[in-house]
C-alpha cells in the first residue's frame, strides 16, 4: 500500500498559496506598459444602432484607442462561434446567427458589447466611455422562454424565423402515445427550471500581450480550458495561429461552466494588444458579469407519465422550451438537447420516452453550460414528475421509485434515450439514504413539528448524470465539433522528481493534489515529489479542459496511462542494469525487482540512469518522459439518492432545511476529503436554485432586474445546513480507474429533493423554484 | 492626487491616490498585495475583507484616504515566521477552501468573528459569516474550520 495514494484524504498542496494571499489569479497579473479596456454596452434589450460618435471619447485624457466592431472585421477577426450542430426535426441543423465581437447593427440584450475604450488607467477608460455617443432606435423586446416563439413576437435574427434556433425531438412518439392510450393513470406537471447566473466568485478577466519581436500573442484569461480558448480563437477568430498564440489560465477562482466559453472581451484584449502594441487588461465588474457571463438553465416544460395499475412507468412525454439568449454560445443548443434529453430515463425502466425541445432566441444574455448543464434540468423534471405520479397513485415516493428502478443485475442497461448505463445500484443507494435519514421516523417528526406550528416535509431525489465527457466518436456523430479525449505527460526529472502536465485545468477542484496522488499510487514516488502543471498552452501538450466532471474520469486515466508507459520503459532499463530478463522484472511501490530475488532498483535510480545512460540497453531512447492520450469508451454514470427534510413556518414563509442526506455513487474516491467538498458545493448550488436564486428580466423592458448580489440571492452561510454525506459505490465497466466524477452531482440532485420536501410539507402538487419565503407563505396560506 | 500613509502588515507605507481610490485598490494596485480580492461592486461578497485597526472591514467600502494613519492587516500579514495563523491552518485542515478566491476575506472575517465570539456555536458562525459569499464549499467545511480555530486549533 503506497502512502498518500488513491483513497487518502491528503490535505491540499494548493492551499498554502491560497491561504497566504499568494494565489495568482488573472486580475493579479499586470504587465509592463499595460493599458485598460472598458466596454460600452447596450442599455437596451433590443435596439437598432443608428450611429456611434467616438470623437469625444478619443480625445479624453489618457485614451489610447477606441474601437468598434468594424475595426475587428477590417483586421479579419472572426465572430464568436457556436460549436454545436445538432440535428433537429426534419433533419434540420440548428440555425446559428452570426455574432460579431462588438455588435454593429443591432443590440440584442442588455449588456451587448458595442465599443471598446482603451486608456492608460481603468478610471480614464471608464470616464471616456461616458463620452461615447450612441444613437439607438429602441425596438420591442422579448425575454420570455415560453412566448418568444409566438406569432408577432419581436424578431432577433433574420436567420431564426419565430426566434426558433432548433426544433428537436428524441424518442419514439408512437410508442409513447400507445403507452398513454393503455395507461391505468396518467400524471402531469408543468414546471419552470429557473434561470441561474453562475457567479463564480472570481469575475472574468483577461490580459492580452503582444511581442513584436516574435510576433506572438499571450492571453492571460479566466478559463477552464486554455487550449480550447486558443483553438477557438485561432481556428475561427483568426486572432493568431496556434503556434504563435499562448493562452495562460493561472489560478481560476471558480468557473462552474461559465469560464468554458470564449468571450468578446477576451478576444478584444488579445487582438488590441497587437493593434496598439501594448498589453491590454480587462476585468469584469460583478454587474458586467451578471449582464454578460453565460447564464444557465431556463427551461419551461410540461411533463407527463403514463402508469399501469401497479405504478409502473409505461411511457413519458415531455414538451419543453429552452431559452438560448440572444446568441448561441459555444455549447448552447447541445445542452437542452443532448445533455438533457439523454438523461430523461433517470434511474427507471420507463420503456418509451418522447421529448420535444424547442430552443428559442430571446433578448437576454446567452445561456449555456452551468454546473450540471442539462442534467439538472432533466433530473428536476423527472424527479418532480415521479413525485406527482406517486401522488396520483397514492403510493409512497420511495415505493414508486423502487417499483421502477433499473435493477443492479440489469446492468449494462440500454435506455430508450441513447445512453447505455454501465453500472449502478439504485435500490442500494435509496435504502442507504432512507436509513441514514430515518425516513421511517418521519411521520413522528412531522407530528411533533405540527405541535410547534411548523409544516415539516420530506423529499427524495434519485438522480443519474452522464459525466466523463466524452467519447469523441459518439459526441462527434451528434454534432459536437471537437474530440473530447484528454492528454497527460509524466516527466521524471534526472533527480527523481516528477512533473505531470495535464490538459485539464483546476478551478478549485484540487487537481494538484488528487492528480499527484494518482502518480504516487501508480509509481510509488512520494507525493511531495510530484508537481502537477496545468493552465498554460506553452507548458502542457494539449487538452480539452475541465467541465462535465471529466478531469478525473478522462484526464486522470490519461495520467495513469502515461505512468504505465513509464513503468514499461523502466522495466527495460532496470532489466539491463540488474542483468535480468525484462519479463522477470516486477514493479511495485516504486521499485523494479527481479522476481524471486532481492535485486531491486528504485524508480528514481531508473530515472537517473535514463538521463545518464552510460550503461544502457540497446535500442532504448534516453530520458523518462511519456505522453498518453485517453479517449473514453463511454460516459460515466454517477448516481445516487438524496433526502431533504424541511420545516416551514406558515406564518412567515421561512424555511429551514433540518436534514440533508446525500448518498452518491462516484465509484472509486481518489481523495475523499476533496470529493466530499465537491458534494457540499454542488448541494449549495442546487439548494440555491431551489430556494433563493433566480435571474429575472423585465417582461416589458427587457431590463435585467437581478443584476447584482443585492438583487440576486446567492446562498450564504446562514441559508444552508451542514450535510450528511456518504457513498454507495459500484464499479463502472468502462473506466480503467473505476472513477465516475463528482463535481456536478449535488447541483443536479438537490433541486428536486428540496422541492419534493416542500410540496410534501405543504401537501400541494407543485411549486416553482425559487421557493422564496413569499411563495411559501402564499402557498401555506392557500393550503390553509 | 493626494498622499495617503498608513501601516500595512506592520510596515509604514504611503502612496499617491485619487479621492475616489478605494482602500482595496490601494492595497492591490499601489502595494501589490493581491491577496485581497474584489468579487463584487456592491459590498456584498466579502472577498476584500481586511482588518483596519483590529476590526474586519470590507476594503471596497472604504476610501484609501479614510485609512490615513490606520493599522491595516491583510491576508499576507497573518503568517508569522513561516507558520500559518491558526485560522489559516484550520481552513486547510478542514478543506474550508476550494478555488481560493473568497478565502482571504473569509479567513479575515473568521478571525474577527472568533476574536469577538470566543466560543461560537454553528448558528453564530453561519450568521456572522453572512457577509462573505463562497460559491465552492457550501460553507460546511468553513464552519468546521472556524470551530477548530475557536477551540484553539
Amino acid at each position: 500500500m503506497v502512502e498518500n495514494g488513491i483513497g487518502a484524504s491528503l490535505k491540499r498542496k494548493e492551499d498554502n498559496r491560497f491561504l497566504t494571499g499568494k494565489g495568482n489569479y488573472t486580475d493579479d497579473i499586470n504587465r509592463p506598459g499595460q493599458t485598460h479596456v472598458y466596454i460600452v454596452r447596450s442599455p437596451h434589450a433590443h435596439a437598432t444602432i443608428n450611429s456611434v460618435d467616438i470623437s469625444a471619447a478619443k480625445a479624453a485624457p489618457g485614451v489610447v484607442a477606441v474601437y468598434g466592431g468594424q475595426d475587428l472585421i477590417d483586421d479579419a477577426v472572426g465572430g464568436l462561434v457556436c460549436g454545436a450542430s445538432v440535428t433537429g426535426k426534419g433533419g434540420e441543423v440548428n440555425k446559428t446567427p452570426p455574432r460579431n465581437v462588438l455588435t454593429i447593427d443591432k443590440a440584442r440584450f442588455v449588456g451587448d458589447p458595442i465599443i471598446a475604450v482603451i486608456a492608460e488607467t481603468l478610471a480614464q477608460a471608464k470616464d471616456a466611455a461616458e463620452l461615447v455617443e450612441i444613437d439607438y432606435t429602441e425596438l420591442p423586446s422579448t425575454v420570455s422562454t415560453a412566448n418568444s416563439d409566438a406569432d408577432g413576437a419581436p424578431q432577433l435574427h433574420e436567420e431564426c424565423p419565430n426566434n426558433v434556433a432548433l426544433d428537436w425531438e428524441l424518442g419514439d412518439k408512437a410508442a409513447v402515445d400507445a403507452a398513454f392510450a393503455a395507461a391505468h393513470k396518467t400524471a402531469k406537471v408543468e414546471l419552470i427550471n429557473n434561470r441561474m447566473v453562475t457567479n463564480a466568485m472570481e469575475p472574468r478577466a483577461a490580459v492580452g500581450e503582444y511581442n513584436s519581436g516574435t510576433d506572438e500573442i499571450t492571453l492571460y484569461v479566466t478559463s477552464q480550458n486554455p487550449h480550447v480558448h486558443r483553438l477557438v480563437m485561432s481556428a475561427f477568430m483568426n486572432i493568431a495561429p496556434e503556434h504563435k498564440f499562448r493562452v495562460v489560465a493561472p489560478d481560476v477562482g471558480g468557473g462552474f461552466g461559465s469560464k468554458i466559453f470564449t468571450y468578446n472581451e477576451e478576444a478584444i484584449c488579445a487582438w488590441a494588444a497587437k493593434k496598439i502594441n501594448r498589453p491590454v487588461k480587462w476585468t469584469s465588474d460583478r454587474s458586467e458579469g451578471f449582464m454578460s457571463d453565460a447564464h444557465g438553465r431556463d427551461h419551461v416544460s410540461t411533463a407527463e407519465m403514463a402508469l399501469d395499475a401497479d405504478g409502473k412507468f409505461l411511457g413519458m412525454r415531455v414538451n419543453s422550451k429552452g431559452n438560448m439568449g440572444a446568441y448561441l454560445q459555444l455549447f448552447s443548443v447541445s445542452i437542452p438537447t443532448l445533455f438533457h434529453g439523454f438523461l430523461l430515463a433517470g434511474q427507471y425502466t420507463t420503456p418509451a420516452i418522447y421529448l420535444e425541445m424547442r430552443c428559442v432566441m430571446t433578448n437576454t444574455a446567452p445561456v449555456d453550460a452551468a454546473r450540471g448543464a442539462g442534467r439538472p434540468e432533466a433530473t428536476y423534471l423527472l424527479e418532480r414528475l415521479v413525485d406527482v405520479s406517486a401522488r396520483e397513485m397514492g403510493l409512497d415516493p420511495a415505493e414508486i421509485r423502487r417499483r421502477n428502478f433499473i435493477k443492479a443485475d440489469q446492468m449494462p442497461y440500454q435506455t430508450p434515450v441513447v445512453q447505455c448505463y454501465d453500472s449502478g445500484d439504485y435500490h442500494a443507494s435509496l435504502d442507504k439514504a432512507l436509513g441514514m435519514s430515518d425516513y421511517d421516523g418521519f411521520s413522528a417528526r412531522q407530528a411533533e413539528a405540527k405541535g410547534r406550528g411548523k409544516l415539516r416535509g420530506i423529499g427524495l431525489s434519485s438522480y443519474i448524470e452522464a459525466c466523463g465527457v466524452a467519447p469523441s466518436a459518439a459526441v462527434g456523430s451528434l454534432g459536437v465539433g471537437v474530440g473530447l479525449w484528454e492528454s497527460a505527460q509524466v516527466r521524471f526529472n534526472p533527480t527523481g522528481g516528477v512533473t505531470v502536465f495535464t490538459g485539464t485545468h483546476s478551478h478549485g477542484q484540487g487537481h494538484e493534489t488528487a492528480f499527484a496522488q494518482l502518480v504516487t499510487d501508480r509509481l510509488g514516488v512520494p507525493v511531495e515529489q510530484v508537481e502537477v502543471v496545468h493552465g498554460d498552452t506553452d507548458k502542457g501538450q494539449f487538452g480539452m479542459g475541465t467541465y462535465g466532471s471529466r478531469s478525473l474520469p478522462v484526464g486522470g486515466v490519461a495520467i495513469v496511462n502515461a505512468c504505465d508507459k513509464i513503468i514499461a520503459k523502466g522495466k527495460k532499463i532496470a532489466a539491463h542494469t540488474l542483468e535480468a530478463s525484462e519479463d522477470d522484472i516486477e514493479f511495485g511501490e516504486g521499485n523494479f525487482t527481479v522476481a524471486g530475488t532481492d535485486k531491486t532498483m528504485n524508480i528514481a535510480e531508473v530515472a537517473f540512469t535514463a538521463y545518464v545512460p552510460h550503461n544502457y540497453p540497446e535500442g532504448v531512447e534516453p530520458g523518462l518522459d511519456e505522453i498518453a492520450f485517453f479517449d473514453p469508451l463511454n460516459f460515466s454514470f454517477p448516481a445516487g439518492a438524496h433526502v431533504c427534510e424541511v420545516e416551514i413556518d406558515p406564518d412567515t414563509g421561512t424555511l429551514e432545511i433540518v436534514n440533508y442526506t446525500a448518498i452518491d455513487d462516484f465509484g472509486v474516491l481518489v481523495n475523499p476529503m476533496i470529493v466530499e467538498g465537491q458534494v457540499h458545493g454542488g448541494l449549495a448550488h442546487g439548494i440555491g436554485q431551489a430556494l433563493l436564486e433566480g435571474c429575472v428580466y423585465d417582461e416589458d423592458s427587457g431590463q435585467l432586474v437581478s443584476g447584482s448580489f443585492m438583487d440576486y440571492c446567492m446562498p450564504r452561510a446562514d441559508n444552508l445546513p451542514s450535510f450528511n454525506v456518504d457513498y454507495c459505490p459500484t464499479v463502472p465497466l468502462h473506466n480503467p480507474l473505476g472513477v465516475k466524477g463528482c463535481g456536478e452531482a449535488g447541483a443536479i440532485a438537490a433541486p428536486p429533493a428540496v422541492i419534493n420536501a416542500i410540496v410534501n410539507a405543504l401537501d400541494i402538487k407543485h411549486l416553482d423554484m425559487p421557493a422564496t419565503p413569499e411563495k411559501l407563505w402564499r402557498a401555506a396560506q392557500a393550503a390553509g | 492626487m493626494a498622499t495617503v500613509s498608513m501601516t500595512v502588515n506592520g510596515q509604514a507605507v504611503s502612496g499617491e491616490v485619487e479621492g475616489r481610490t478605494l482602500l482595496v485598490q490601494f492595497l492591490r494596485e499601489n502595494l501589490n498585495l493581491t491577496g485581497t480580492h474584489v468579487g463584487c461592486d456592491t459590498s456584498q461578497c466579502g472577498a476584500c475583507v481586511v482588518h483596519v485597526d483590529g476590526d474586519s472591514m470590507k476594503s471596497c467600502t472604504m476610501l484609501a484616504l479614510e485609512a490615513e494613519g490606520a493599522d491595516v492587516t491583510t491576508i499576507e500579514g497573518l503568517a508569522k515566521g513561516g507558520e500559518m495563523h491558526p485560522m489559516q491552518k484550520a481552513f486547510q485542515d478542514n478543506h474550508g477552501l476550494q478555488c481560493g478566491f473568497c478565502t482571504p476575506g473569509m479567513v479575515m472575517s473568521a478571525i474577527d468573528l472568533v476574536a469577538k465570539n470566543p466560543n461560537p456555536d454553528e448558528a453564530t458562525i453561519r450568521e456572522q459569516l453572512e457577509g462573505n459569499i463562497c460559491r465552492c464549499t457550501g460553507y460546511h467545511n468553513i464552519v468546521k474550520a472556524v470551530q477548530q480555530a475557536a477551540k484553539g486549533g
